[in-house]
């Protein structure tokens, strides 16, 4: 496994993200999560609504201050507070690509000023034309054009707004870019653009994606690795393969099975296997990480674990 | 079959936005009909005038929009009375009062955008409530919790204290979709409502949608990328390019005979989870710019089976039969053969048979 051997290039022991909503209500959004995420590789983090994948995304580029554990990126140990070398070399090796793009795009700034904001806080070019140029060959990249540069946020269609904030993130060359649901409000085809146009920047500048989705076909596609997660906790990770030939945690099932099939004869009868937390007795703070094999673990007790695994066996043989 | 109640009907719609670069003509009259209790999906290449069209329904202008031409024509029932409107010709006010909200709901594609992210989730659900039907405070309280747990929101009663900023982008969504349910419309328009909802909760969102069709027969405009949803929900497709509509038909004549070169390509950029090809198909090229303007058919740059007429001329719709038309060149009586793609023919044949 070459892999193996190269550092990760993020590593996140441990992390929680917990926030006080009143006094009697915490959020736990993310508990004790650990995950590595190597040079030039996607991995995939997919779970349901409210599951902490914003939230994880959110405290790895130190949007929040994690209440626990570790973040370590570029060999920098970035959790507590931050030196400015380490805040520069943050904000400009990590990108994020946000969820919602109208909240993270202002309104008053024309689209050439906020594509070119990474540029111009870090002084990236020697002059007006140089700036001008690289916003529009961005631009075009993400399949916009340079006539678009002086128009505001709300003058685009959503999945437009979706590009600037994708232009936004690449035109900064990062080593690692957080894409949360970047892609999912673009429709297929310029889904599939867009999806490509990521990998040929990975190829070209060896760049990393923390891949945020829900779309678990464009999961499968892109990423390298996958990692699930469920009510904050990490369920189940492994390679691409490992999760989608072999699943082992009941959620990951269940995740599985939901996919909506392309085909209306199938889709109208379709139906998915359901997964209660609440009545599967499963608890996930009692379980732990267990090897699967390869770099495929998944969170259980050791009695889980058996009965999981022991599942599987039957079902093959 | 019964017959079927107009609930909208959109004529020759045609909408421009002023911008520095100049004039950006994004709905090239656009023909819609939609009857009531059924579900029309919109579907279409990012920037082809979904959002603006249903918007335009909606009597939501930005300030540099003109509605050029066209018609919007509402039919509700008010108490026992059938009422017929041209939405185009209310003023904002007449909207706002009688209208948006209590008749027409509709979800936005950027839910922050419709938020107010100063007043909690709950009294924004209660809001429309209190101001369309006088609902008194418990009662629309009661029923926004019920909303919310139907809308699949867990612990609702403490989240309806929360702010938008404290909820996840799905959550987000979700209440926006309560927010529209809450005060019963007789039409629903959702934009790309379930596009930040992992398949589990979006499925349950669209099975509450139909549901509620089933009971009140709302209709139902869907405008969504995701061709599953489609085939999950939608009676009818109209699919959209450069602002005009190109294909309309049931789900199966969309899915199953497509006919529009477009269409061909939209079908054909499905990933799948057998695709195992380095790169997902994409229509080569980019849509045209819309500052321009559009020379025959604007699909026909991007056609590898455009024909000479297609750089001069815009096609016609041609009618296939009583449900189904296309505005393809390639339909008319004299126009060569051609036959969709290999691939995709293949790949509908497998599809018929049961497969994915
Ligand atoms: N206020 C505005 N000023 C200028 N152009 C605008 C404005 N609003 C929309 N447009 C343009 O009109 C066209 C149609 O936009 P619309 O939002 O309807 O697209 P859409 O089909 O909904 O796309 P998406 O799938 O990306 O949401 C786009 O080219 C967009 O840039
Ligand atoms: N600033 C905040 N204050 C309080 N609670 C928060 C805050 N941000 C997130 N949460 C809560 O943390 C949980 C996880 O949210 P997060 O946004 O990470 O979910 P997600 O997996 O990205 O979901 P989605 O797919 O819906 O975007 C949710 O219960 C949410 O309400
Ligand atoms: S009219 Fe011509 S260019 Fe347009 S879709 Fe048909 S064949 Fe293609
Ligand atoms: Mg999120
Ligand atoms: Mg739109």
């Amino acid at each position: 496994m070459e892999a193996a051997e190269k550092q990760p290039l993020l590593k996140v022991e441990h992390l929680k993200q917990y926030f006080k909503v009143s006094k009697t209500f915490t959020v736990k959004a993310v508990d004790d999560i650990s995950f590595d995420i190597f040079p030039g590789e996607t991995y995939g983090l997919v779970g349901e609504s409210g599951s902490g994948k914003s939230t994880t995304g959110r405290s790895v580029i130190r949007l929040y201050d994690p209440t626990d554990g570790t973040i370590t990126f570029n060999g920098e140990n970035i959790t507590g507070k931050l030196s400015a070398a380490q805040e520069k070399m943050l904000r400009t090796k990590m990108q994020m690509i946000f969820q919602d793009p109208m909240a993270s795009l202002n309104p008053r700034e024309k689209v050439i000023d906020i594509i070119a904001q990474g540029l111009d806080v870090h002084h990236l070019y020697k002059n007006q034309a140089e700036r001008r140029d690289k916003v529009y060959r961005m631009l075009e990249r993400v399949g916009l054009s340079h006539e678009h540069a002086n128009r505001y946020p709300h003058q685009f269609s959503g999945g437009q707004r979706q590009r600037i904030g994708i232009a936004r993130a690449l035109i900064m060359n990062p080593d690692l870019v957080i894409a949360d649901e970047a892609i999912s409000a673009l429709d297929v085809s310029i889904q599939a653009q867009v999806v490509n146009l990521m990998k040929d920047i990975q190829k070209e500048t060896g760049c990393a994606y923390l891949f945020i989705a829900h779309d678990l076909s464009m999961v499968k596609y892109i990423s390298d690795r996958i990692g699930v997660l469920h009510l904050g906790h990490l369920v189940e990770t492994g390679t691409k393969d490992e999760i989608f030939e072999n699943p082992v945690h009941p959620y990951t099932k269940s995740l599985l099975s939901a996919i909506p099939h392309t085909n209306p004869r199938v889709e109208k009868h379709r139906k998915a296997l359901v997964y209660d937390y609440a009545k599967s007795g499963i608890h996930y703070e009692n379980g732990t990480r267990h090897l699967v094999d390869g770099t495929h673990y998944v969170l259980a007790t050791d009695e889980e674990f058996a009965t999981w695994t022991a599942q599987k066996g039957a079902l093959e043989s | 079959m019964n017959e079927r109640k107009h609930v909208l009907k959109i004529r020759g719609l045609d909408v421009s936005f002023k911008t520095s670069a100049g004039m950006v003509h994004a709905v090239r009259g656009v023909d819609l009909d939609l009857f009531e209790g059924e579900t029309l999906a919109i579907v279409g290449e990012s920037g082809s005038g979904k959002s603006v069209t249903v918007k335009t329904v909606m009597g939501i202008r930005a300030s540099n929009e003109t509605v050029n031409a066209g018609s919007v024509e509402f039919t509700y029932h008010d108490g026992e009375k059938e009422v017929t409107e041209d939405l185009v010709k209310l003023s904002g006010k007449e909207m706002r009062k009688r209208i948006k909200g209590k008749r027409i709901a509709m979800v936005f594609q950027d839910p922050m955008t419709s938020l107010d992210p100063t007043m909690t989730i709950g009294k924004q659900i209660m809001e429309g409530m209190r101001y369309h039907y006088k609902t008194p405070k418990a009662e629309a309280f009661q029923r926004a919790v019920e909303l919310l747990k139907e809308v699949g929101i867990e612990d609702a009663e403490k989240r309806m204290k929360n702010y938008p900023h404290q909820l996840s982008g799905g959550m987000r969504q979700r209440v926006v979709i309560a927010i529209a349910l809450a005060c019963k419309p007789q039409l629903l328009i959702c934009d790309e409502p379930t596009t930040a909802l992992d398949v589990t909760v979006q499925a349950k969102i669209l099975e509450l949608i139909q549901d509620i069709q089933k009971r009140t027969g709302i209709a139902v405009i869907y405008i969504t990328h995701d061709l599953g949803v489609v085939a999950k929900i939608a009676d009818y497709v109209n699919v959209m390019y450069a602002g005009k509509i190109v294909e309309s038909g049931t789900v199966d004549d969309i899915f199953y005979e497509p006919r529009h070169p477009y269409t061909w390509g939209l079908l054909s950029s499905m990933p799948d989870l057998d695709t195992t090809d380095e790169k997902l198909y994409t229509i080569p090229g980019s849509p045209p710019n819309l500052l321009h303007p559009v020379k025959g058919d604007a699909f026909a740059p991007r056609n590898e089976y455009a024909m000479a007429i297609d750089f001069e001329e815009e096609p016609p719709m041609f009618t296939i039969n009583s449900h189904h038309k296309a505005a393809t060149w390639l339909l008319h009586p004299q126009a060569p053969k051609v036959e969709m793609p290999e691939q995709l023919k293949k790949r509908i044949d497998a599809m018929m048979k049961g497969g994915r």
